[in-house]
């Protein structure tokens, strides 16, 4: 019982077809996954392995063909429920233009607690604290337009945070940034794992931010091939690579050294564990 | 650079005008319309020139940028003026060709070109005065009681939002898409003005396939957060009416009253 209380977000053979005309896509196949509370959950795999399509069953947008998602107890396909779904589990999208709804950042951010019927002095104490959770209370009455690509992703979190969720489910939400941008992005979403205890659910392409997960998932084909800490993932290179995934540069490098010879552990995940392992290979 | 086009005329300011309640601005314009198609004669123009002198001495807004408002309508005042002037009928003033000029003439013609200006004139103001947002507010607001008869009061009111907050991004986007064009040996500048139309058929269809997507997009968006249209919506800013509201709404009836006696009344006019 104690385990099941943990779980905020757990599926039961989920399936989801695509139809569109006569052809039908397949893009889960079946999964059955937990996500726990106050989890940092990295979901990793390449276009079209299904990792979009898992977000969007997590807060209703996408219903499940097949098989079961309880988002804290509640069946998305309740349809009486959904609205407490979404507010439960917030989702930043890939786009950082196209989420945004206002034409001021206060305004946008009060967006969603506007559409809960939030009263007008809460919505204010929400919107504030928000901004000033993601680092943006100095724009609050900045035309988004103007916003760099960060910026604007730091305020599409901060309107999702305004409605109070557990989770916050991001899809690819630093794919069109630029380096500057995805740091801020990703430091934001850790602070509010760790500070806020929010449960995150991080699709990405970029390895090195997987790593920075508490655990990491592995979608092929519409199903989880591989489900563990960042370590444990990562240390399956070959399989990865057979999936046409990358791996952390670091990883990469000391898969190769171990391939000539150099006995270092395979597990290593950034420039620091490397330096470390080097050092020990060299003064023992 | 696109990015920086202002939207709309508005000027931002701290004046009693910029101040006031959006809501109270726009129903000051519309009985201003009425009361300006109630004078009768000069003197009530004088009468009713008084407000946008008015607004010009608060707000401190240059009076060239707003001769600047009439500029674009220019056209169609000289037009009226004109047309008046060798249309009415009455006493000939002189003859060009076929056309006489008549007294009576000249005299709507400037009846009717002073409505025009002040009509604009004042209508602008709301504009200026008055950022986007607290429009769209306002006018949501005061469309709200019509609801019941059918009429979507915020959907509107959310369509001009999402119109306003997307036309830098997609300005900006043509832009881009036009320089990519332009880079791959596109023309938009040489040519009459047919050829020049078919040339923008490579930016206009990128930039309509790019704007269904982003609509697509915001859509998901906008489910995500919850949106489910106007029903039990809360708004962070609640519009207040102040005693400035009252002093302006004082005004107006002070206008109005004015208007109706000379018309109806004791006073001078007809």
């Amino acid at each position: 019982m104690g385990e099941e209380k943990e779980a905020i977000i757990r599926t039961e053979n989920l399936e989801h077809t695509y139809s569109s005309g006569d052809s039908m896509v397949l893009a889960i196949a079946g999964v059955n996954l937990v996500v726990r509370r106050g989890e940092f959950l990295a979901v990793i795999g390449h276009n079209g392995s299904g990792k979009s399509t898992l977000a969007k069953t997590f807060n209703a947008l996408l219903l499940p063909t097949g098989g079961r998602v309880w988002v804290r107890g509640i069946d998305t396909a309740d349809e009486g429920r959904r609205w407490e779904v979404r507010q439960t589990a917030g989702m930043v999208f890939q786009n950082p233009d196209n989420q945004i709804v206002a034409t001021v950042v206060e305004e946008d951010v009060a967006f969603g607690p506007e559409n809960l019927g939030v009263e007008p002095g809460e919505i204010r104490r929400r919107v504030d604290a928000a901004l000033a959770a993601v680092g943006m209370m100095g724009y609050a009455h900045h035309a988004p337009h103007l916003l760099s690509g960060g910026q604007k992703q730091r305020v599409a979190i901060a309107g999702i945070l305004a409605m109070r969720p557990e989770i916050i489910i991001l899809d690819e939400p630093t794919s069109m940034l630029d380096p500057v941008g995805r740091e801020e992005v990703l430091s934001v979403v850790r602070k509010l794992n760790r500070e806020e205890g929010i449960t995150v659910v991080y699709i990405t392409h970029f390895m090195e931010e997987a790593v920075r997960a508490d655990r990491v998932v592995v979608m092929e084909q519409g199903q989880v091939v591989l489900d563990g800490t960042p370590r444990e993932v990562f240390r399956r290179v070959q399989l990865l690579k057979d999936l046409g995934l990358d791996v952390p540069p670091m990883t990469e490098l000391a898969a190769q050294l171990r391939a000539a010879g150099v006995p270092i552990d395979e597990a290593i995940l950034d420039v620091g564990e490397m330096a470390r392992e080097i050092e020990k290979l060299l003064c023992p | 650079m696109l990015k920086n086009v202002t939207l709309g005329q508005y000027i931002p300011g701290e004046s009693v005008i910029h101040k006031l309640d959006a809501r109270t601005k726009i129903l000051a314009i519309l009985v201003y319309i009425v009361i300006l198609f109630m004078v009768t004669d000069f003197v009530g123009y004088a009468f009713l020139a008084l407000l946008p002198i008015m607004v010009i001495v608060l707000t401190g807004i240059d009076p060239r940028t707003l001769f600047g408002t009439l500029r674009p309508v220019l056209f169609i005042i000289i037009l009226t003026v004109v047309l008046h002037v060798f249309m009415v009928e009455g006493t000939a003033l002189f003859t060009l060709g076929p056309l006489t000029a008549t007294w009576e003439g000249l005299r709507q013609g400037a009846f009717m070109g002073l409505r025009l200006i002040l009509l604009i004139l004042t209508t602008s103001f709301l504009t200026q005065t008055t950022s986007p947002i607290d429009l769209t507010d306002g006018l949501e607001r005061l469309l709200n009681p019509f609801r019941a008869i059918g009429l979507p009061a915020h959907e509107l009111a959310m369509m001009m939002t999402i119109a306003l907050r997307f036309i830098p991004t997609l300005l900006d986007e043509a832009e881009k898409i036009m320089k990519a064009q332009m880079a791959r040996g596109a023309d938009f500048e040489s040519g009459n003005i047919f050829t020049r139309a078919k040339n923008m058929v490579p930016l206009l269809v990128p930039l309509f396939i790019s704007a269904f997507r982003r609509a697509d997009d915001l859509a998901l968006a906008m489910e995500a957060r919850c949106y489910r249209g106007g029903e039990n919506r809360t708004r962070m800013k609640v519009m207040k009416f102040t005693s400035t509201d009252a002093v302006a709404a004082a005004v107006m009836i002070g206008l109005t009253a004015g208007v109706l006696l000379m018309r109806f009344g004791p006073l001078p006019g007809r």
